[in-house]
């Protein structure tokens, strides 16, 4: 690279895209206008902009990357980043948060957007009957106070450094205060793109917001337009034939066949979506941290990622915490297939064979029953016998998961470590799948959400890590890649979100039309 | 024609028990399916005591019979009652699912009725004459090659899978030569052009799906009729085959070819289902996935009520125009 000149570097960094992925300015500004289309799986009859209910993609993109705003936002770098806050501060404890918001912010409607309507867009969390999955996250807020129009005071019953990263989360939409009934009817929020017609389960068109607080860096297309396309293959056709500019979860199947259209990309990152196999360390034989330790070198993580996931994925290291996370520990000691080691365990627990079930349905993740039959295979040279049990599809949550000793399971992964410690592996808590309990893990969850430092959070969060990893009751063999397909016309800065799929669920707002 | 009347009006009734039988066959049958709505809509979250709670809220603790009957109550008073999901998302707010604003099962058919009854039309304004065509076209030279291949083409049609069908059309229709889109997501404001451009190819597939059946009935009841004296003495005055055919001929055929093309315009409505879902189209078949997927029994209960009555009323005209085209069954003696 002797003979390297400015104009050479340009070209060989556009061709292998390396510019942009260190973030150096080599793309035209971004262009604005045109429609943007989209094929969006994941809708129901039943959805509405009711913020609370949303669970799939359909509505997660429409109303979170498009309609609605949050007070903050995670950038698609990963960094946090304020949205309708500005700013924030935190008392020493991490207990008492206040927040500066955004002034001269405006609904659809035309109503200015204040600290009033913050409160009663959190407080929808918590009404009496109201079901919200962010209910534990508001819940902890014990008061809320407006010092002014555009500054907002929260008290947390314990310290959580993570609080704003929360309220990133995609339930928590502000809502106009007063009117929040009809904002839910008709889709009435602060974000980039107002509601021009909405079809539950089908179809979906916003209109850009004339003069938008995000300015020009975001919200390029002049209109958006998002198709539900829950069958597959006619969601790779639309694609195909463009009928749609990007659609969501690629059929990792077929997914030679939109290789082979020029134009058309495959974009994917790996999130914190990660498989599990939790074990119930209160029953026999999973009570014994050698048997744990033994299934936990039985399995072939490479060749699951390999013939599940087709390549789209990433080994996991038994612990839920996965790239898209502040603290994600990825050097610490990877468990891996080793029969030698798989058998060494069992002597230690005493047992020259073990004989297991393992029950499993393709709700769990799809693909689960092969996986289990992968393990079942794997585990065999090691002289565990896996027992592979089908289980009905429906009724799987509620009447697997949770109940039998050992099963097959999902989780979309949470935005922080906190978050997703203290849903599934905190002590006592109700989806701890696996009833693990650890006195030190326990310590080091409460300490770590109320420490501010950055480097000792990290340190305490590689070591919760490495405990789950080590002796904790789940076997956690990969992070699924979230797989999305754009055609060639769109653009985007070479940074993707990966805390949610389509960018972060974001595309919406920050691609554009090349 | 006072005969006629009455036999409307018994079928009419008769038509009513075949609802109510059908009706408790639904709800069985829905019921018998593993999981519930409860379930299906908390996914992972279905922890004991949500399950418990959205079962109260939405009555579906109560026995399979009250439900029932409370179902059928309001269903003989013309409300279906509000989806489930509805009914859920209500309590969010407090509010109970009475409401005026709320979106009942009644709202959330008509748009997607509507639209099937679009596509259906669609296919049955290209199948019905084509089949009939063919039908003729084949009689009048059957046993000769045109014949054999369009029997072997139409067969071949009815013997594949819809979906199947579907597909090979997206691939050389849409995706090969883009003639048509293969994304049929038509919505209410679209200029009448584009909607048929979009409705184009699921109404292909179900022409493909329907025109087997209507043609070779057609064929088989002129071919019988070709024996006939009076064919014979059309024959004889020096007819062209063609006037044979369609003038003396086809008009004595017209039952079986009116049942049959009945029979066929009720599949156009009942058997959308998977052209629908693979053509994204957003008629009652898709709706009818989408609440089965969660569930949602009201809106299934709905559905299929509404396609047992399509039947049932087609099959009624089907009855009704053969006797209003035979004399004989006009005027019994």
């Amino acid at each position: 690279m002797s003979q390297l000149t400015r104009r050479g570097l340009l070209k060989a960094g556009v061709a292998a895209g390396v510019l942009s992925a260190t973030g150096m300015p080599l793309m035209a500004a971004p262009k604005k206008g045109g429609r943007l289309r989209l094929g969006i799986a994941g809708a129901n009859t039943s959805d509405s902009w009711d913020g609370r209910t949303h669970s799939d993609s359909f509505m997660i993109m429409c109303a979170h990357g498009a309609v609605f705003d949050c007070l903050t936002e995670v950038g698609a770098d990963g960094q946090l980043k304020g949205e309708l806050a500005e700013s924030w501060e935190a008392s020493a404890d991490a207990k008492t948060w206040t927040f500066k918001l955004r002034q001269g912010v405006t609904f659809h409607s035309g109503k200015p957007f204040g600290a009033d309507d913050v409160i009663a867009s959190l407080e929808m969390h918590t009404a009496e009957g109201a079901k919200s999955a962010a209910k534990p996250i508001v819940s902890a807020i014990s008061e809320m106070k407006k010092v002014s129009d555009h500054e907002i005071q929260m008290t947390l019953e314990a310290g959580n450094a993570d609080f704003p990263f929360l309220l990133s989360d995609y339930h928590i939409l502000m809502f106009p205060a007063g009117e929040i009934d009809e904002a839910i009817a008709a889709g009435n929020g602060t974000g980039l793109y107002s509601v021009e017609s909405f079809d539950p389960g089908v179809r979906f068109v916003g209109k850009r917001v004339a003069s938008h607080y995000k300015g020009d860096d975001a919200g390029h297309f002049d209109e958006i337009e998002v198709i539900a396309i829950n069958d597959s293959s006619a969601r790779m056709n639309a694609l195909m034939t463009g009928q749609v500019d990007a659609v969501n979860r690629v059929d990792v199947k077929t997914e030679a066949l939109l290789k082979a259209n020029p134009n058309v990309n495959i974009f994917e990152v790996t999130g914190n979506q990660h498989y599990t196999l939790p074990m119930l360390t209160g029953t026999a034989p999973f009570n014994d941290l050698n048997v744990r330790k033994a299934l936990k070198h039985a399995i072939n993580r490479q060749e699951m990622v390999d013939k599940i996931l087709q390549g789209h994925g990433k080994v996991a290291n038994d612990h839920p915490i996965g790239p898209a996370n502040q603290y994600f520990a990825e050097d610490i000691e990877q468990n891996d297939f080793d029969l030698d080691k798989a058998k060494f365990y069992l002597k230690e627990a005493g047992l020259t064979e073990l004989n297991v079930d393992l029950s499993a349905a393709n709700a769990a993740f799809s693909g689960a029953i092969d996986a289990a039959q992968l393990y079942q295979a794997s585990a065999k040279g090691a002289g565990i016998n896996i027992n592979v049990v089908q289980e009905p599809d429906d009724g799987y949550w509620s009447n697997v998961w949770l109940k039998k000793p050992w099963c097959a399971c999902y989780w979309s992964g949470r935005a922080t470590e906190d978050w997703m410690f203290s849903t599934a592996y905190e002590t006592g808590v109700p989806w701890n799948d696996t009833g693990w309990e650890n006195a030190r893990f326990q310590e080091l969850l409460l300490t770590a959400r109320a420490e501010l430092d950055s480097a000792k959070r990290k340190e305490m969060y590689t070591e919760m890590q490495m405990l789950c990893s080590a002796e904790g009751g789940t076997v956690v063999p990969m992070y699924a890649n979230y797989v999305d397909a754009h055609s060639t016309k769109l653009a985007n800065t070479g940074t993707i979100g990966n805390v949610f799929q389509m960018d972060s669920s974001r595309l919406m707002e920050r691609w554009w039309f090349a | 024609m006072s005969g006629l009347l009455r036999i409307i009006v018994q079928r009419l009734l008769l038509g009513l028990v075949t609802l109510f039988v059908v009706s408790i066959i639904i709800f069985v049958a829905v019921n018998a399916l593993p999981g519930d709505f409860a379930e299906a809509i908390l996914g992972q979250g279905a922890t004991e005591e949500a399950v418990t709670a959205i079962r109260e809220q939405l009555g579906l603790n109560q026995n399979a019979f009250t439900r029932y009957a409370t179902w059928l109550g309001g269903a003989v008073r013309g409300d279906l009652g509000v989806p489930l999901s509805q009914a859920l998302f209500a309590g969010n707010f407090g509010t109970t699912a009475t409401g005026t604003d709320v979106i009942t099962v009644v709202d959330q058919i008509i748009p997607r009725l509507k639209n099937t009854l679009f596509l259906a039309g669609v296919s049955a304004a290209i199948a019905v004459p084509l089949a009939v065509t063919l039908g003729v076209l084949t009689a009048l030279y059957r046993n000769s090659a045109f014949d054999k291949a369009m029997n072997v083409s139409t067969l071949s049609a009815i013997s594949s899978p819809e979906f199947f069908i579907a597909y090979i059309l997206i691939l050389f229709l849409a995706v090969l030569n883009p003639v048509f889109p293969s994304l049929s997501n038509i919505f209410p404001g679209m200029e009448f052009s584009e909607r048929l451009n979009r409705t184009m190819l699921p109404a292909l597939t179900l022409t493909l799906a329907v025109t087997a059946q209507m043609m070779r009935m057609t064929r088989a009841a002129i071919i019988n009729l070709l024996a006939s004296p009076y064919i014979e003495m059309a024959r004889l005055k020096g007819l062209s085959p063609m006037r044979v055919i369609v003038k003396h001929a086809l008009p004595n055929a017209l039952a079986p070819i009116i049942t049959v093309i009945a029979l066929n315009l009720a599949f156009l409505v009942t058997g959308v289902v998977v052209v629908e879902v693979v053509f994204v189209y957003p008629g009652i078949g898709q709706l009818f996935v989408d609440s089965v997927k969660i569930r949602d029994i009201p809106v299934v209960q709905a559905c299929c009520l509404i396609f047992a009555a399509v039947y049932i009323l087609l099959n009624l005209t089907a009855d009704i125009l053969s006797i209003i085209s035979n004399p004989r069954l006009r005027h019994p003696k």
